[in-house]
């Protein structure tokens, strides 16, 4: 069931023709970005590194600033992926569709962020042609792409969580995209508090969801850092859950 | 109609805050059965039929579907109920059979018996032709169809409809209500309407409700035997004298109305007979003879303005819509 509701969610999503200009700029941006790291390494870095002993290679200092600048472009862009996915349900009064069917609320709840998960392997699947374009040239370190990638995904699912969560508040998409715009950067402002000289606290760091992707960027692969996606992602579905129960008994 | 109980709605309440959509309602619908729900708007119609469709929860009271409690397994009484919502709950951007194919696997149809069901249901609902348009495109009595079409895409025993015949012009009426008359034969109906003569035209049981509360509840047939009685209308040219009238047989009240009329309350048939042969007889030039009928209509503004009546002035509860 909860396959059923994301395929067809995610049909929905690319008949709109939203996913389809989402996926054509995130691209085109990230493309360019990606040719202006590659032209700086190969005509201003390289020649300074070479024979430099443990110097940085292209996989630290092209595909790594790709995918920071991933993670960054789709703080404003997540929300406009997932601003429709109750919101615009609860104005068209489709959700009764899915709401008087034999389904669980967390049937509903888990395909509908199954398919934003989807959308993000779509996207996460164009961007990898970027580092399999380099393998022609130069070697890299899978493993790194492998870390940096899955960081991404984590990132981009706690996103979407926090996402399904704010749609589900409003009945207008547009309130849903500013408030979780809102959000995600409210969480990046705390990171930089958190880690500004003088007011450093550890916790503010360990809440926000960008220090953790950072390493993740590095090549760390850290347990805790991958919980802290779990838990933020589960967190904010089992929010969302219990919303739409509430409603059905209550007001 | 059989004996068997496919919904039954117990001492049901509904609040919202503070105000009160549903009071102490109680139901039944047995199989083969079309019940109509008839009030005026905001009279907490839809707020029944969204708590038998499961999509809100009662503050009060039990809901069983064909024997399954509503409540405790949600889930498993929601198979047997079909539901269109006040608005149809559509996909603007997908194709109807798209649209009705998801809905009959969310229904839990089998794969296998799908293309079947979706042909089926197309047909019933005169939908063959716009298969392939996309919902967003179709005018509101198409859509309104896609709607009904959804709710029957899994042959449920329960079809529960919010004011099915809304948008849809007098031919569509006819054909919906030809379809749910249909449909009462072999499962069983709900619907709301405000609109009373479709509740003489597809219904064999009405209950009214007013301000939340159940004010009638019988069937058609015994409507006319339980409010008040059975009268003619008469007109004479030359009128007789009233205690002229009492003499006839089987007179029981002589009223006079507006416009020189009169109303001849009588317990047997014959009275008209009776009436038209001293007329001849006796040269009353008789030229108005009409039956007098209780309509639902009429049932309906005296149960509604009696409320009004017995409460004061009452302002017309705001639409519960949450």
């Amino acid at each position: 069931m909860i396959l059923t509701i994301a395929g067809s969610e995610l049909r929905r999503m690319f008949y709109s023709p939203l996913a389809w200009a989402i996926l054509a700029v995130v691209l085109f941006i990230l493309g360019l970005i990606f040719l202006i790291l590659v032209d700086n390494y190969l005509n201003v870095l390289q020649p300074q590194l070479v024979g430099a002993p443990g110097a940085p290679g292209v996989t630290d200092i092209v595909l790594a600033p790709v995918l920071f600048w991933a993670g960054v472009m789709m703080l404003s862009v997540t929300p406009l992926l997932t601003m429709r996915t109750f919101s615009e349900e609860r104005s068209q009064g489709s959700l009764t569709l899915l709401t008087s069917a034999p389904l669980s609320i967390t049937e509903i709840v888990l395909g509908k962020y199954l398919a934003l998960l989807l959308f993000t392997l779509v996207l996460l699947g164009l961007l990898t042609l970027m580092p399999v374009s380099l393998v022609a040239g130069t070697t890299l370190d899978w493993g790194k792409i492998a870390a940096g990638f899955l960081g991404l995904f984590l990132l981009l699912a706690s996103f979407s969580a926090a996402g399904l969560f704010i749609s589900c508040q409003t009945r207008t998409p547009l309130i849903a995209a500013v408030a979780t715009f809102g959000l995600l950067l409210f969480l990046v402002v705390l990171y930089m508090s958190g880690s500004a000289q003088g007011t450093a606290s550890e916790l503010f760091i360990y809440l926000s969801h960008f220090g953790h992707f950072l390493s993740f960027l590095q090549g760390l692969f850290d347990s805790s850092d991958v919980v802290y996606y779990l838990l933020f992602s589960a967190a904010f579905l089992i929010l969302t859950i219990r919303q739409l129960d509430n409603e059905r008994l209550q007001r | 109609m059989s004996d068997e109980v496919l919904v039954s709605a117990e001492r049901v309440f509904r609040f919202y805050g503070q105000y009160c959509a549903v009071e102490d309602l109680s139901l039944t619908l047995r199989r083969g059965e079309v019940l109509g729900m008839l009030g005026p708007n905001g009279a907490g119609k839809s707020s029944t039929l969204r708590m038998l469709s499961g999509n809100l929860a009662p503050t009060a009271g039990r809901i069983n579907i064909n024997g399954i409690d509503l409540l405790d397994h949600p889930k498993l009484a929601k198979t047997h109920v079909g539901y269109l919502p006040e608005r149809p709950p559509l996909y603007p951007d997908m194709s109807v059979d798209e649209y009705l194919r998801y809905c009959a696997r969310l229904h839990r149809v089998p794969r296998a018996r799908i293309a079947a069901a979706l042909n089926e249901v197309k047909t019933r609902c005169g939908l063959i032709d716009a298969g392939r348009r996309v919902i967003g495109n179709l005018s509101k009595g198409y859509q309104q169809r896609v709607g009904i079409a959804q709710a029957l895409i899994h042959s449920p025993l329960i079809v529960i409809l919010d004011e099915p015949t809304v948008a849809l012009d007098p031919i569509q009426i006819r054909e919906i209500r030809a379809l749910i008359r249909e449909l009462g034969r072999s499962h069983g109906v709900i619907l709301s309407t405000h609109i009373l003569p479709e509740v003489q035209a597809v219904c064999d049981r009405v209950q009214i409700i007013h301000a939340g509360r159940t004010v009638f509840n019988d069937t058609l047939t015994g409507l006319g035997e339980r409010h008040g009685s059975i009268g003619l209308i008469v007109a004479f040219r030359a009128p007789p004298a009233i205690a002229e009238l009492y003499q006839l047989p089987g007179v029981e009240g002589v009223e006079p109305l507006a416009g020189g009329r009169l109303r001849i309350v009588h317990r047997e048939a014959k009275v008209a007979e009776a009436i038209v042969k001293a007329s001849v007889d006796r040269g009353w030039g008789l030229y108005e003879l009409a039956p007098e009928r209780t309509t639902l209509e009429q049932i309906f503004m005296d149960l509604v303005h009696r409320e009004f009546d017995t409460d004061g002035v009452k302002t017309n509860p705001m639409r519960a819509s949450a």
